[in-house]
């Protein structure tokens, strides 16, 4: 699957792993649930990756973070904001500066925001349209607030 | 007032490519319907009944000569030659098309004015007094603050998709003429016991369905914490604010659900971590005051003495200072209110021939500048008092200088059915028929300070809820009925009305509004007690007696 990461198309060799089902693979993105339950065993693998749902205190996994090269941002619905708080957080009060990954149902018109939000990565929903994503990152080349990334 | 720079108006352009873009991709199908309604609805185009709605911002009210002659041109090339003046100092036009909307910003974005976060779930235009900067009862010019404000807000990339619409006002008088109690958060500059002027904040008022009283969260802030503040506050309601239900998505609702004492100790603690960031430097405020310096007054204005004579000798001319001009902080000066509540218009219209003509007004005797103001009219802030009866007589001549500021007749409506797709009932209407009741002038004197609001559905626009009489247009199986409620108010004293009681009909309310004034002429002690004091004295009692005795 292709990705857009640091404004650059790649190949995703990222895989999520849904709860209860193996994990083989050699990127592996595992759930909250799945992070708590199975911690110990969890922390031994090389690359590993956590998915935020928005509803996440991110206070609550602060400590973790080390463990984690990724952390992936799920929209469940374009419309919840909370990943944009999330993201920037990380970022700036968390020192999380591994890859965060923006995924589900954000569209492209939202990839400014979160680009400058702290987010790095982003999985295409629509495949064809990869250059205009990037492009969609340069909306506006002046701004007010401070970046994070 | 604020000129752009550089930057200001590379932003403006580059969103005029974006929705443009935005706009054709989803006339060729490229973006589904709901993803394009909530980008153009931030760009504050509506689908209404008849056609799009594009609501322009204008920043806390204040616009200049010429951007109303910009405004009175898209009127006229875009539209059916009449824009609508809004309760949050906005502008709306009615009938673009919506591929035309992109030409239309283009046009705005030439004279430093966009559409940018005009509705959307996302932080709004900044509203404020429109007497700030001339107000007798001022402590300190509200607008640096509003700009300020009104920069942070623009697309800030955390804060675009809340749960719901987030508004801010900002005060600097005594008296509150910007309903701050009734928004998101409220401000209002004030001086602590040093004799420091910060802010008193607001947070949780709101209108629409569920109308609540803003509490304030922080009694003093330091000016230099103003961003800090307000990102800790905008931070905890993106985290906590409810997804769920839409009607109970505003901060109003976070605040009660979870109890002022506890979001005060969330919005504490991020604030704690964030604001030694975001400090305001007295230079940059400074730099900011210095757009909104006063203009070049005349201080000889006070020795002319053709004023008085006029005032002496004409008495249409003497009623009109009486009732549509407001004290100046400079002697010799007078704010000159344009009403834009003639009886035969639409409440807060305007034509492209009458936005050409205050344009030129502003220029001859007001520096230029034109303010919009929370109850839907437009002030002229700086007018020499020997320039007055000339204003009057040019204004007159455009059916804007109906002497009726504050009164009965100067009803704010919201479009209500003729316009509006969310609207139960009719509005406008109902402004029509109570001003042929109300076709006295001096009976409308005769009732004084007066506010009449009317909303077309619950969701309030015309913030029925806190007019001293309200008027709600409800739905019932098919045909329109209104609610009445008394003793709302949207100043100091903020307060929601109180439900006379069972709705009425259609064409029961204009008799039933004659009614409720005639039990207000009874009842008072004597003309110099408002209608609103007479109310809260004798409660809703004797006007609900005499109005369900004679339905």
């Amino acid at each position: 699957m292709q990705l857009i990461k640091d404004k650059q198309i790649t190949q995703d060799n990222w895989v999520y792993i849904v709860d209860e089902t193996p994990l083989k693979a050699d990127y592996i993105i595992v759930s909250l649930v799945r992070w708590r339950q199975e911690r110990n065993q969890l922390s031994k693998i090389k690359h590993l990756g956590l998915r935020l749902e928005p509803d996440v205190e991110l206070e609550e996994i602060a400590n973790d973070l080390s463990h984690f090269q990724l952390i992936e941002l799920y929209f469940p619905v374009f419309t919840d904001g909370r990943a944009f708080t999330h993201a920037r957080l990380l970022r700036s009060r968390y020192g999380f500066t591994g890859d965060i990954r923006a995924s589900g149902d954000f569209m492209r018109d939202q990839v400014f925001y979160l680009n400058r939000v702290g987010v790095t990565s982003f999985e295409l929903n629509d495949q064809e349209n990869a250059q205009q994503v990037i492009q969609s990152m340069h909306d506006f080349s002046v701004d007010y607030q401070e970046s994070v990334a | 007032m604020y000129q752009y720079n550089d930057k200001d108006q590379t932003l403006i352009n580059e969103r005029v490519v974006q929705f443009r873009d935005q706009t054709e991709r989803f006339l060729k199908g490229e973006i589904p319907d709901d993803k394009y309604r909530a980008l153009r609805l931030m760009n504050g185009v509506y689908v209404q009944t008849h056609a799009p709605l594009l609501r322009v911002a204008g920043p806390y009210g204040l616009l200049s000569s010429k951007q109303v002659r910009k405004l009175a041109s898209i009127a006229r090339d875009y539209d059916k030659g009449f824009c609508h003046f809004t309760t949050r100092q906005n502008i709306q036009f009615n009938w673009p098309a919506l591929e035309r909307v992109p030409d239309i910003l283009e046009e705005l974005a030439s004279v430093q004015m966009h559409a940018i976060q005009t509705s959307g779930n996302c932080l709004r235009n900044t509203t404020s007094d429109q007497l700030a900067g001339v107000a007798i009862d001022e402590l300190e010019d509200p607008r640096p603050y509003c700009e300020i404000i009104r920069q942070w807000t623009i697309f800030h990339p955390e804060f675009a998709y809340l749960p719901r619409k987030f508004k801010i006002a900002v005060s600097g008088a005594k008296l509150d003429r910007a309903a701050t109690q009734f928004h998101d958060i409220g401000l209002h500059l004030v001086q602590n016991e040093h004799g420091e002027v910060g802010f008193k904040v607001f947070v949780g008022g709101g209108l629409g369905r569920t109308p609540v009283i803003g509490q304030v969260i922080k009694p003093f802030l330091e000016k230099k914490h103003l961003l800090s503040y307000l990102e800790a506050i905008l931070r905890i309601y993106n985290l906590y604010g409810r997804r769920d239900n839409k009607y109970k998505a505003r901060i109003k609702i976070l605040v009660r659900e979870a109890g002022l004492a506890k979001i005060r100790k969330k919005i504490d603690a991020e604030w704690a971590l964030i604001k030694h960031k975001l400090e305001l430097s007295p230079e940059r405020i400074k730099e900011i005051q210095e757009q909104f310096r006063p203009p070049n007054y005349q201080l000889d204005a006070v020795q002319d003495t053709s004023y008085a004579d006029k005032l002496a000798n004409n008495a249409d001319f003497a009623t009109w200072v009486k009732h549509n001009t407001a004290e100046h902080k400079i002697d010799g000066y007078r704010a000159a209110y344009i009403s834009l509540k003639a009886p035969d218009s639409p409440p807060g219209d305007c034509t492209e021939s009458q936005l050409d003509t205050i344009a030129d007004l502003a220029d001859q005797y007001s520096f230029g500048m034109v303010r919009v103001t929370h109850r839907q009219n437009l002030v002229l802030a700086d007018i020499k008092q020997a320039d007055l009866f000339d204003l009057w007589q040019k204004l007159d001549a455009i059916n804007c200088a109906t002497p009726n500021i504050g009164k009965a007749t100067d009803m704010i409506c919201c479009p209500g059915l003729d316009y509006c797709s969310l609207a139960n009932a009719g509005s406008i209407g109902v402004a029509k028929e109570i001003n042929e009741t109300l076709d006295s002038m001096d009976y409308v004197h005769d009732l004084g300070d007066l506010k009449i609001n009317i909303s077309g559905c619950m969701n309030g626009c015309a913030h029925q809820s806190v007019g001293h009489i309200g008027i709600l247009g409800v739905d019932k199986k098919g045909v329109e009925w209104y609610q009445v409620t008394l003793g709302g108010s949207s100043e100091n004293d903020a307060a929601i009305g109180e439900r006379l009681g069972p709705a009425v009909s259609k064409q029961d309310i204009a008799p039933v509004i004659k009614i409720l004034l005639e039990v207000y002429l009874e009842q008072r002690i004597d003309e110099d007690e408002p209608f609103l004091a007479t109310v809260r004295r004798v409660g809703i009692g004797p006007f609900k007696e005499k109005t369900y005795a004679t339905n």
